[in-house]
């Protein structure tokens, strides 16, 4: 059996759904942080398959889907910091990180 | 790639994060993350995108997942105490998350392409791909405006965690 580019996205569509059930379903917000994660990583799958798929005239892969996932990498990256600082900033104000505790703004 | 490392790496990814969202003690979910993240590395690799294999080895499972657990720890989150269930929330979730695979499963099947081989790389004899020297190069030839404004976005990012940190905020 060769691998086929389905593989791939099923693999990193599944791989997102994961992320986005977690995003729906946990109610800790560090661990709903780390579900953002997994559905970041998931595109950036998506797209390193894409790159490989799409081998250029010069026989090598596509490598501007490879710069694009570089930088995701780098915004993801400079967003765990921020967001991770609003979590320890929000802890200091109500001692929670449980998102029902967190209803101020709730209608 | 080999079908069974592919498959392997493939479980071994969805299983741990199925753990990160299963899992009630967040230093157990923060560990299944990191493990998630090599098999994604190892994905990569096979996928002969050595350097995204490596930066995301460093960056996500070195750099981000120590942070997080520096948080958890930092602010000492104990396991989870089971509250009552959110029936609503979790049947959203479920239907949702089902209807999105569902979809993803009807958008794989009617997708043209989708069912070829990867096509060999054509490489010199005895060449291997040097990926570095190409992203590096793609990068710097193409993408030099963008690189430059993820800098200031990291500068940006580095200044507002700090102000965000300072205990007194006016």
């Amino acid at each position: 059996m060769t691998l086929t580019l389905n593989h791939y996205l099923l693999v990193s569509g599944l791989l997102f759904t994961i992320g986005f059930a977690g995003v729906m379903l946990r109610r800790n917000i560090i661990i709903i942080f780390m579900c953002l994660e997994l559905m970041l990583n998931a595109a950036n799958l998506s797209l390193v398959a894409f790159s490989r798929f799409n081998v250029g005239a010069d026989g090598l892969p596509n490598f501007n889907a490879q710069v694009l996932t570089f930088f995701i990498i780098t915004v993801a990256a400079a967003e765990v910091a921020v967001g991770l600082a609003i979590i320890v900033a929000l802890y200091r104000a109500r001692q929670t990180t449980h998102v029902e505790d967190i209803n101020s703004l709730k209608f | 790639m080999n079908p069974i490392l592919f498959w392997l790496f493939s479980i071994l990814m969805l299983g741990f994060g199925i753990s990160v969202v299963a899992n009630r003690n967040p230093v157990a979910s923060a560990l299944s993350l990191v493990v998630s993240f090599f098999c994604l590395a190892a994905l990569y690799v096979g996928l002969d995108a050595y350097v995204l294999a490596s930066i995301q080895v460093v960056v996500y499972a070195g750099a981000v997942m120590v942070l997080f657990l520096f948080i958890i720890m930092l602010l000492d989150l104990k396991a989870e105490v089971r509250r009552k269930f959110n029936r609503l929330a979790i049947g959203g979730g479920a239907v949702v998350a089902i209807g999105f695979a569902a979809q993803l499963l009807g958008v794989l099947g009617s997708h043209p392409r989708g069912d070829q081989p990867f096509p060999a790389l054509k490489l010199a004899e005895g060449e291997t791909l040097s990926d570095l020297q190409k992203v590096g190069e793609t990068l710097f030839s193409q993408h030099t405006l963008p690189f430059q404004v993820i800098g200031v976005l990291i500068l940006v990012a580095t200044i507002g965690v700090i102000v965000i940190s300072k205990r007194e905020l006016k």
